[in-house]
């Protein structure tokens, strides 16, 4: 086990590096931030002085090992844009972030793991059916599109809930959330709703078919033979074993959902780590590209070990150390 | 009974605190509450809540004494400055013009700044505090935009400022200005919250708290109004025009803005321009741009009517010129070129070009409204007579830094003036010098000596008549020879709902002092 993390580190360190000197190249290829950022009417001294003032007078290789040397002391840069350092901008607007993501996961449990449940064990009702299809649905619409239908309906048409922007925040742990106020929770149900479809409707189809294949197992017909109950057959038996399946993909799509909620977050105006990276891109904000693009590789491999760690728990068969 | 009263009660005074409430969204974000951190937009609105300025410009891009007021140039090298008296700082502390000869000293300090405001007091040698409330500055030579170029900078205090850093200001723990506003929460790239400065020396604000929040997606925007979740938006997308003008819901406040949407084109190279070939595809050995039939030609086939009615619903002026009418050296009766298809086939026939040539005409997509539909119109138009064109848009970022190193043959893009003759022609026009700092934009590289000898004439001008007269015969001069091909003027637009309304502003600002209850309510 100490064996397999400390590979799985060295490996992720290697990442690290890669990704940070695509990410200055590929920042570099894209065009001049000085351009963006400089008033148009701005005169040479001007521009140089700026040039300056944000490092991009030395020859790139010299400004990545000036990154580097910094980074490796904690300090990921400035941003060109907000004059405060990089990791604290992103770190600013975590919470909302992740408030919105596991909004979106618990939701995406809460109503995909029975619908996927109901449709595996009743394949042929009308109602299996029209969840399926529904899924399929869930699946294609553009998130943008079904963000915007949502707000149209529930905020425009009924005035049921606010249409933007996050709600009143109240303090845990030192930092504000808005799941804690009926206010913030008002605010918080429509982007979660739109960033949760997709994944609702990846787990209704993993319930379905783990159900479905998990149904006609031996162990299965003999715990039914057995005289247990249905309910306990459905809920321990058959239960257990497709979690697996289901842990995995809703793992790896919490990542995804962190990382790239970018959609919904500005069509929800909400004040997230995926409209800070879409700013930044746009005005070339390096400091917080990189950092950003670096915090999000380093979570995912976070959250990969973890997916992993959890399989040992789930199915005593994988051992982490006999194949890594 | 009662408890119906107690009710309507209830909605009375919770009717009365939402009047007093303003919540307004904007489509840009700011980036920073110091005031001299970043020269943008939407920062400069920010900082005009709560800061103000020795000159005020007001909506129509006036000047208007702020805290100064009033100022004149005594010698030809020094302009004085009367200051208002009785002025406080939201903490309490006066205004004085030491707190000027600070704030002016701090403009070139503020580390890191991408974009900074030195350039406006760079023309400034020497400071001198006559008195408390009488400032003089000494200037390198006559100086005639000195009042313009400090309705550009924001006031702040000596005592209170000394070492304030920018990240200070972000938390708000410095933005304590002489606004009619102070600051209460900033919530960066969400919202900024304000309340009433009941000690402003100006018109009071109408709103005794303000939320000013930032929604950069358009449709988001619009649907925050619709819900009623805000009161005023800016940055109407214009798609959305027609519909909103028959909803009785909600008002618009419309004026033609400084910004020019304009074409601009390779002076610089006199060989092969990168992106014109013959109808083949083989590069033409000169430049055909370099004559001045062709630039015509390309002029009178745009048909700018159609552009600005149909691409940009009637929101946009065809523009024969780079300002509006109303700013200091607008050229007067100068219309804008009228659409002539045949003019332009006959002018190519007599450059040489009967059969045209090929050319590709880039600009972004994601920077004005329309910008990459405006682009595929002229494609269109100027294919219809004989030029074959292919369109490349391309995202902003991508784009300027392209267009500043003169890459392209043709392209378009736009400048949002100061409302002065002299600000387009020495930013875009006048030829690229870092001596004399001009031609900062000049991205199609024209250059014409005679023009600048004439412009540095009129800098140096301080009598205005006289100074107006010779920035509108330069105007002609740059506008006869097509330096840039003007498109059109942008209309500035807001939208408020029922019971609130905006005074719209030529600089495109968004500021809260700008909307009012509506009367009669």
């Amino acid at each position: 086990m100490a064996l397999y993390l400390l590979r799985r580190l060295m490996q992720s360190g290697f990442v690290l590096v890669a990704m940070s000197l695509l990410v200055f190249l590929g920042v570099y290829a894209i065009g001049d931030p000085i351009e963006i950022l400089i008033s148009p009417d701005a005169d040479q001294i001007e521009k140089e002085r700026a040039i300056r003032a944000l490092g991009l007078d030395l020859p790139l290789w010299q400004q990545y090992l000036v990154f580097v040397g910094k980074a490796l002391q904690g300090d990921l840069g400035r941003s060109f844009v907000f004059n405060e350092p990089a990791i604290q901008l992103i770190l600013q607007r975590m919470p909302a972030t992740l408030e919105l993501a596991f909004g979106s996961m618990f939701l995406s449990i809460l109503i995909g793991l029975p619908l996927g449940l109901y449709a595996g064990l009743r394949p042929n009702r009308a109602l299996s059916k029209g969840i399926m299809a529904g899924s399929i649905l869930g699946f294609s619409l553009p998130t943008f599109w079904v963000g915007l239908m949502l707000i149209m309906i529930f905020a425009v048409q009924l005035g049921w809930l606010p249409s933007t922007g996050r709600g009143e925040t109240a303090l845990l742990f030192g930092i504000p959330w808005s799941f804690l106020t009926l206010d913030g929770l008002s605010h918080i149900l429509l982007p979660a709703i739109n960033l949760s479809l997709f994944k609702i409707s990846l787990v209704i189809r993993l319930t379905r078919a783990g159900v479905r294949e998990t149904m006609l197992m031996d162990y299965v017909k003999f715990a039914r033979a057995k005289g247990l109950s249905p309910f306990r057959v459905t809920f321990v038996h058959v239960f257990k074993n497709i979690m697996i399946p289901v842990v995995t993909v809703v793992g790896l799509e919490l990542g995804g959902t962190i990382a790239f909620s970018v959609v919904t977050e500005s069509v929800f105006a909400w004040p997230g780590m995926g409209k800070l990276i879409i700013d930044s891109i746009n005005v070339l904000d390096r400091p917080v590209i990189v950092a950003y693009l670096m915090m999000i590789v380093l979570m995912f491999i976070i959250i990969n070990l973890a997916v992993d760690i959890l399989y040992t728990v789930l199915d005593p068969r994988v051992r982490l150390e006999a194949k890594a | 009974m009662r408890l119906v009263f107690a009710a309507f009660g209830l909605a009375l005074s919770f009717a009365s605190a939402q009047a007093q409430t303003l919540t307004m969204a904007v489509g840009a974000p700011v980036t920073s509450l110091d005031p001299h951190f970043h020269q943008l937009s939407p920062n400069n609105a920010a900082a005009g809540m709560i800061f103000s300025k020795l000159v005020e410009d007001d909506a129509e891009g006036v000047l208007r004494p702020g805290l100064a007021l009033s100022w004149s140039a005594v010698a030809p090298d020094t302009w004085e400055f009367r200051l208002r008296p009785g002025v406080r700082f939201h903490n309490g502390n006066a205004f004085t013009a030491d707190d000027v000869a600070f704030t002016f000293a701090r403009i070139p300090q503020v580390p890191n700044s991408p974009s900074s405001f030195a350039g406006f007091v760079r023309p400034i040698t020497r400071i001198e505090v006559v008195d408390p409330l009488t400032i003089r500055f000494i200037t390198n030579g006559p100086y005639p935009l000195l009042p313009m170029d400090l309705s550009n900078l924001y006031i702040l205090d000596r005592e209170t400022h000394a070492t304030a850093t920018t990240e200070q200001f972000n938390s708000g723990a410095m933005a304590i200005g002489t606004g009619p506003f102070r600051l209460v929460r900033h919530a960066n790239g969400d919202r900024i919250e304000m309340e009433r400065n009941d000690g402003f020396y100006g018109e009071a604000p109408a709103f005794a708290r303000v939320v000013y929040r930032m929604i950069t997606n358009d449709s988001a925007r619009m649907a925050a109004l619709l819900a009623g979740d805000v009161d005023v938006i800016d940055q109407v997308p214009t798609a959305d025009l027609a519909r909103l003008r028959s909803d009785a819901r909600v008002s618009l406040s419309e004026i033609m803005g400084l910004r020019i949407i304009f074409l601009g084109l390779d002076h610089g190279r006199t060989d092969a321009s990168p992106f014109i070939t013959d109808n083949e595809g083989r590069p033409i050995a000169r430049n055909p741009l370099k004559d001045l039939r062709v630039r015509r030609a390309l002029s009178m086939a745009i048909d700018r009517n159609a552009i600005t009615s149909r691409v940009m619903e009637g929101s946009a002026t065809p523009a024969g010129q780079y300002l509006p009418p109303g700013t200091f050296a607008h050229v007067p009766d100068l219309a804008a070129q009228a659409y002539d298809p045949e003019g332009a086939r006959r002018l190519l026939a007599e450059a040489g070009f009967p059969q045209g040539f090929r050319i590709t005409l880039h600009g972004p997509n994601d920077r004005y409204p329309n910008d990459s539909r405006i682009i595929q119109a002229i494609g269109q138009m100027w294919t219809r007579v004989g030029i074959r064109t292919t369109v490349e848009a391309q995202t902003w970022s991508t784009f300027i830094g392209r267009a500043a190193r003169a890459e392209f043959s043709s392209f378009l893009v736009g400048w949002g003036n100061n409302p002065d003759g002299s600000h387009p022609l020495r930013n875009l026009i006048a030829c690229p010098s870092p001596e004399r700092g001009w031609g900062n934009s000049n991205r199609g590289r024209y250059c014409n000596e005679a023009l600048d000898q004439g412009l540095m004439a009129a800098m140096r001008e301080l009598d205005d008549g006289a100074r107006a007269a010779q920035l509108i015969a330069l105007q002609r001069l740059a506008l006869d020879d097509l330096a840039i091909i003007p498109l059109h003027n942008q209309t500035n637009i807001w939208a408020s709902r029922r019971g609130f309304t905006v005074t719209p502003r030529v600089d495109e600002l968004s500021m809260a002092q700008s909307v009012r209850p509506a009367a009669g309510r």
